[in-house]
């Protein structure tokens, strides 16, 4: 009933985590996913990974994440 | 996913021509009402179907009582209080904690690692963490409650306002609103308590309950899935947000929250007394408990005048209905939660609808 | 006592030596033209016509420095921005700044270096300006406040109450882009990020569309409020209704990404590089021509167009899906959202 993205786990230290979403870099905790692993898709919510993305399910459910691949090819530079 | 959603709206119309009656669907979550509005859903649904937000919304159902304790606690000199920034405007008997935040003691935090990085910078001051949210959210409190038993720290306590969704469904269906036909059930709170927790309100209730994320195309295939049960008679358990739930949900969040929390008996606003709703911190851990530090009930208050907030968490009004709505009560001047908090039913109609 | 501090002391707003040597070493050698030089009271200006258009801004910005830019920068771009989408040629600006005692000077080198090549990048000159220092925690570091003066272009005739139903509505890029930035950098939110302001003069577009396209009613920079607020003023300005196409409206996928999790609504985050026009049904193919043929309008587009209001004039949004929603006049604050 809040607000929580899909981001994926870049960084990860005991539970202390650096997840990415479009470029977007931010700290979080796995605490409350112990068998989370570097690479994973989480769903993070207030500064916690709440539960694991299944990659598949999620290109159908978001519409962003089904463009992360585009993304991941071409820049994000402002013109001008 | 333009093709799938036409593909949802077909079967949404075909069922509800079938039924030939109003079917009444209640989404059970704030984040589902708002994105139901900013999407523009609602103006793609058959005039039969009529949706109903119901009491999702974690700061609108929390009782006034609640709020004027935190207000109190906000005035103290020796406090700091932390808190999502939803409960920073609700407007309590006495003014809101915006009016009290330039005393510098109310601090918006986006996390509950936040508020004890609060509690370890301010060693002098002891740091209420307004702990507020329903089973997504409060993980995140047990975890800080544990981390700071753990380091020893002596300056942190959590107010428990932490609400659970099923036990509210249940009053619901019990007495306020027998009117609903199915729910779209919270996405989030079940990946912590598993798409399996609402089989007691299929099983009991004979309501269809379907689990879906918040984008639109989930939405409305989950509208889709209710109505498709509702014109076949067959009243199913179903979740259509397997990206991130499971039947039997986050068991190590679970465990952790059962580990400092317990359920207790709580006052909803506009529900009343719920019992085993709320969760309040266990013996174990009293001395993070600030309703116990500093010898403050949990109290049912008094809404203010002329607000019938509860009655719209209820379902039994839409916002529209309520004389103080787009007058009296605006996003400017809110007389109660619901036009306060991002994800309130009387904000969303106000932001994203008509007035009147 | 040092000679020559690192720091901003009270002193170098008081008038005398300090403020001397402060205007004379770190002022004027960023902003070098003979009208600064002179230090007189006022600047005396002759302009090629007395149709002027004269604005100001303050600017309180925090973070000062920022990914795309920093307070200089935008002191300089917003006022020429108030001018050119009032149409007119930018031509001077006067600078006044207002630091906070212990300010660092290097911090300010920085922030006047980033307004002076600004300001000669947009054709425009610093003729005259004021500095005063306050006592530590007076303000936030620094507050500059431009105002500006332009010649307004020959037949220019923009007015809400030129709006027409049927006109069209223009949006020059992205949106959300500096709040964005601005928001997720701000202390305290821990985030890195490939954000960046838009942050851009925007005088040589809209001159070149108000040179050579008849039909331009309305323009506005959204800044502060963002789309929502610019389609809600001109709803409020023209009495007519507004419909917009949510598909057309330009977001990038990491600053849209930064809004879900922040919990804000990119249609009320700032924008500092963006222009919103209403035009002529006639006039829009080639308005959209110009701006794409330019380094700051290539992801122009028309959003929407004038409608006739059914019942209250509103702004109405066909959503992603196909639905429709209202776009209300924001609140004045958006905070974290969590829950």
């Amino acid at each position: 009933m809040c607000l929580a993205v899909p981001a994926r786990i870049v960084e990860l230290e005991g539970d202390r985590a650096i997840v990415d979403a479009m470029g977007n870099r931010w700290k979080a905790k796995t605490t409350l996913l112990p068998d989370a692993k570097l690479g994973d898709v989480v769903l993070v919510h207030a500064g916690f990974a709440i539960a694991l993305v299944d990659e598949e399910e999620a290109r159908k459910t978001w519409e962003l994440f089904a463009e992360i691949e585009d993304f991941e090819k071409t820049s994000n530079k402002v013109s001008g | 996913m333009l093709d799938r959603i036409a593909k949802a709206q077909h079967t949404i119309e075909e069922a509800c021509e079938r039924l030939g009656r109003q079917i009444t669907i209640m989404e059970v979550c704030g984040t589902h009402t708002v994105s139901i509005f900013r999407s523009g859903i609602r103006s793609t649904l058959p005039e039969r179907l009529k949706l109903l937000s119901g009491p999702g919304c974690p700061v609108c159902v929390t009782d006034q009582g609640y709020i004027d304790t935190v207000l109190e606690l906000a005035d103290r000199d020796d406090c700091i209080i932390a808190t999502y920034g939803d409960m920073i405007r609700v407007p309590g008997s006495d003014g809101s904690l915006e009016a009290r935040a330039s005393g510098g003691n109310v601090k918006v935090v986006l996390s509950s690692e936040d508020a004890l990085q609060l509690a370890r910078d301010n060693p002098g001051k002891t740091v209420v963490f307004i702990a507020v949210g329903f089973e997504t959210t409060a993980p995140a409190s047990a975890v800080a409650v544990r981390e700071a038993a753990h380091e020893r720290i002596t300056n942190l306590c959590i107010l428990s306002g932490h609400k659970l969704v099923l036990p509210a469904m249940r009053a619901l269906l019990d007495g306020m609103n027998d009117r609903v036909d199915g729910f779209l059930c919270p996405g989030h709170v079940s990946t912590i308590i598993g798409w399996g927790a609402f089989a007691e309100i299929v099983n009991d209730y004979h309501r269809p309950c379907v689990v879906a994320g918040f984008e639109p195309v989930q939405i409305i295939e989950g509208l889709a899935e209710i109505c498709r049960e509702l014109a076949a008679g067959k009243p199913e358990l179903k979740s259509v947000y397997g990206a991130v739930v499971t039947e039997r949900g986050n068991t190590a969040a679970q465990q952790i929250v059962a580990e400092c929390f317990e359920p207790v008996d709580g006052y909803w606003r506009g529900l009343g007394k719920i019992g085993k709703s709320t969760l309040a911190l266990r013996e174990r851990y009293s001395q993070f408990d600030a309703f116990r530090r500093f010898g403050l009930e949990d109290r049912p208050g008094k809404e203010n005048r002329g607000c019938r907030c509860g009655e719209v968490l209820c379902g039994l009004i839409e916002p529209v209905e309520c004389p103080l709505f787009g007058t009296q009560c605006t996003i400017d001047k809110p007389v109660g939660p619901c036009m306060v908090s991002s994800e309130g039913t009387c904000a969303a109609w106000f932001k994203y609808g008509r007035r009147k | 006592m040092a000679t020559n501090p690192q720091r901003i002391l009270l002193a170098h707003g008081g008038g005398g030596r300090l403020s001397s040597q402060l205007i004379r070493e770190h002022i004027l050698p960023q902003f070098t033209n003979d009208t600064l030089s002179e230090l007189t009271d006022a600047a005396h200006l002759r302009l090629p016509s007395s149709d002027i258009c004269f604005t100001t801004d303050s600017y309180v910005v925090k973070p000062l420095f920022f990914r795309g830019g920093d307070i200089g920068k935008l002191a300089v771009c917003g006022t020429v921005n108030d001018l050119a989408v009032s149409g007119a040629r930018p031509l001077a600006l006067s600078l006044a700044l207002i630091i906070e005692e212990g300010f660092e000077l290097e911090f300010l080198d920085r922030i006047l270096h980033s307004a002076s090549e600004t300001a000669q990048r947009n054709h425009v000159t610093v003729v005259t300006g004021d500095t005063k220092t306050v006592e530590h925690g007076s303000a936030d570091g620094i507050f500059i406040n431009t105002a500006g003066i332009g010649v307004r272009l020959p037949d220019v005739n923009l007015g809400l109450d030129k709006v027409e139903i049927g006109d069209r509505i223009l949006l020059s890029g992205t949106i959300g882009d500096h709040g964005m930035t601005i928001v997720s950098q701000r202390e305290g939110i821990g985030f890195e990020s490939p954000l960046e302001s838009d942050c851009a003069g925007l005088a040589e577009l809209t001159i070149a569309l108000f040179e050579t396209v008849p039909g331009i009613r309305f323009m506005r920079d959204p800044t502060r409020g963002g789309l929502a607020a610019t389609l809600n003023e001109i709803v409020e300005g023209s009495r007519r209704s507004v419909e917009i196409n949510e598909r057309a409206v330009r977001v990038r996928p990491a600053v849209q990404a930064a809004a879900d999790v922040l919990g804000f609504d990119v249609l009320n985050a700032a924008n500092e590089g963006k222009f919103v026009a209403v035009v002529s049904p006639d006039a829009a193919r080639q308005c959209l021509e110009i701006c794409r043929g330019h380094p700051l309008g290539r992801e122009a587009d028309i959003i929407g167009e004038i409608v006739q209001t059914r019942d209250v004039p509103l702004v109405e949004m066909t959503t992603k899906i196909g639905g429709r929603r209202i776009v209300q006049m924001p609140y004045g604050r958006e905070l974290p959202r969590i829950c």
